[in-house]
C-alpha cells in the first residue's frame, strides 16, 4: 500500500516511522494490560517485531524497481494487475528475502522475551526456573536450544531464497 | 508538413499519424509540433531527436537498454503479455529469428549485450507489430555488435514488413535502415529527405556516401 500507492504512502509511512522508533519489547507493559499475560501476548509480540523489517525493506524494495522495467511491460500490453505480479513482486522479492532474515531474529527475540514475562510453559519459563535454582547448565542449554532453532530458521529462508531467486547474478563468495 | 512519400509503398493507409506531438524533458524541447505520418511498412528515421506518437494497430518497442526482466528466463521475457495457445511455438520461431533458439532457457544476466537486445527484438517481434517503435536500439552496443543487428532488423523487415519509427543518432544506421529520413532541428522537422538506395545499400555505395555527406551537411559537422 504505501509502497505502491501515493495515498497509501502519505497515510501509513509517517506513522510506521513514528511506531519504528518505539521498541516494540517496550510495548510489554502496556501490552500486558491490553491482553494479559496468556498466550496472546506471546503471538503479539512475535507478530510485532517483524513487522518493521518486513516493512522497510519491503517498501524499499518496491521503490527500488527501474521504472524503465515498467514501462517495457506496458508496452508489452501488461495492465496493472499483471504489472504487479509480473514486475513489482518478483523485483520485490530480493528485499522481502533480506527483511524476513531480520524478521526471523526479531521474531525469536520478542519469543523469549514473551515467554520470560509469561512464566507457565516454554524454553524461557524452564530458563527462568533454572535461574531460580542457579541451575547454570539449564540455562546454558536453553541458550543453545535458541542458537540452533535461530540457526535452522535462518537457513531454511536461505535454501528458499535460492530457490526463488536463481536468476540473480550477483558478487559470489569463492 | 507534406507527405507525399508516406503513401508510396503499398498505397495503404498509415500505421502512424501523429499531429502536432510535442515532447519536452525539463526545459529541452524534442519535439515541437512534429506532424509525422508513417505508411504501412515503412521505415521511417528521426535523426537527432526522440519522441512517441499516436499509433494506429499494433506497435512494439524496442529501447536503448534491453530492458529484460532480470527474473524471467529469456523464453518467458519474450512471451511477457502474449497470450493463445500458440505461444510457446511463436515465441520459438521468433527467438529462432533472432539466432537465439537455444538460450530460451538462459536468464538475461548470462547474456552478452548484443544478445539481450536480440531477445528484446524478439519480444517485439513475436507480437506482430504493425509498426515497430525503436528507439536508439543500438545505441547501448560496440561498433560490430551494432553492425550485425543493423543487418538482422533489415533481414526482419524484409521478411516481416512491418513499419518503423526508428529514433537515431547514427547518420549510417539511418541511411542503412529507412526508407525516408527525417531530419529534427531544435524540435522541429527540418528536412524530409526519401533515401532510394534500394534493398541492399552498403556504405561502400557512392550514392551511400553522396547522402551520408548532405546529411552530415545539413547537421552541421563538417566532413572534409
Amino acid at each position: 500500500m504505501a509502497g505502491l500507492l501515493r495515498l497509501g504512502d502519505d497515510l501509513v509511512d509517517p506513522p510506521v516511522q513514528m511506531a519504528r522508533m518505539l521498541p516494540h519489547l517496550g510495548l510489554v507493559p502496556l501490552l500486558i494490560i491490553w491482553v494479559g499475560i496468556g498466550e496472546s501476548l506471546k503471538i503479539s509480540l512475535v507478530a510485532l517485531g517483524p513487522f518493521f523489517p518486513i516493512y522497510f525493506n519491503t517498501y524499499a524494495g518496491i521503490r527500488d524497481i527501474d521504472e524503465r522495467l515498467v514501462e517495457a511491460a506496458r508496452t508489452c500490453g501488461l495492465g496493472q494487475a499483471a504489472r504487479l505480479r509480473h514486475v513489482v513482486l518478483p523485483g520485490t522479492l530480493p528485499s522481502l528475502f533480506l527483511g524476513l532474515r531480520l524478521a526471523i531474529g526479531a521474531a525469536w527475540l520478542s519469543l523469549v522475551v514473551g515467554e520470560q514475562v509469561n512464566a507457565q510453559t516454554g524454553i524461557g519459563f524452564l530458563m527462568m526456573e533454572a535461574r531460580e535454582f542457579s541451575q547454570t547448565d539449564v540455562v546454558v542449554l536453553g541458550l543453545l536450544v535458541y542458537a540452533l532453532l535461530g540457526l535452522i530458521s535462518d537457513l531454511a529462508l536461505r535454501v528458499l531464497e535460492r530457490r526463488m531467486l536463481t536468476w540473480r547474478r550477483g558478487l559470489r563468495a569463492t | 508538413m507534406a507527405s507525399g512519400t508516406a503513401g508510396h509503398l503499398n498505397g495503404a493507409e498509415p500505421v502512424l499519424t501523429a499531429h502536432a506531438v510535442r515532447r519536452a524533458f525539463g526545459s529541452a524541447v524534442v519535439l515541437a509540433g512534429v506532424d509525422l505520418t508513417i505508411a504501412r511498412g515503412e521505415v521511417v528515421a528521426l535523426l537527432g531527436g526522440s519522441g512517441t506518437s499516436v499509433v494506429h494497430g499494433t506497435a512494439a518497442v524496442v529501447f536503448q537498454e534491453h530492458r529484460l526482466l532480470p527474473w524471467k528466463r529469456v523464453a518467458d521475457n519474450v512471451g511477457l503479455g502474449l497470450s493463445g495457445v500458440d505461444g510457446p511455438s511463436r515465441i520459438r520461431r521468433a527467438l529462432a529469428e533472432v539466432g537465439l533458439a537455444e538460450r530460451h532457457r538462459a536468464w538475461p544476466a548470462e547474456l552478452s549485450g548484443g544478445q539481450a537486445q536480440r531477445v528484446a527484438v524478439a519480444r517485439a517481434l513475436v507480437r506482430e507489430p504493425d509498426l515497430l517503435l525503436l528507439d536508439e536500439p543500438f545505441g547501448a552496443l560496440d561498433a560490430l555488435t551494432r553492425l550485425r543487428m543493423q543487418i538482422l532488423l533489415r533481414r526482419l523487415r524484409a521478411e516481416h514488413g512491418f513499419a518503423a519509427l526508428l529514433v537515431t543518432h547514427d547518420v549510417e544506421e539511418a541511411l542503412l535502415l529507412a526508407d525516408r529520413i527525417l531530419l529534427l532541428d531544435e524540435g522541429r522537422i527540418a528536412a524530409e529527405l526519401p533515401v532510394d538506395l534500394g534493398p541492399t545499400r552498403t556504405p561502400d555505395d557512392p550514392a551511400f556516401g553522396a547522402l551520408r555527406r548532405h546529411l552530415l551537411d545539413r547537421l552541421g559537422v563538417p566532413t572534409t
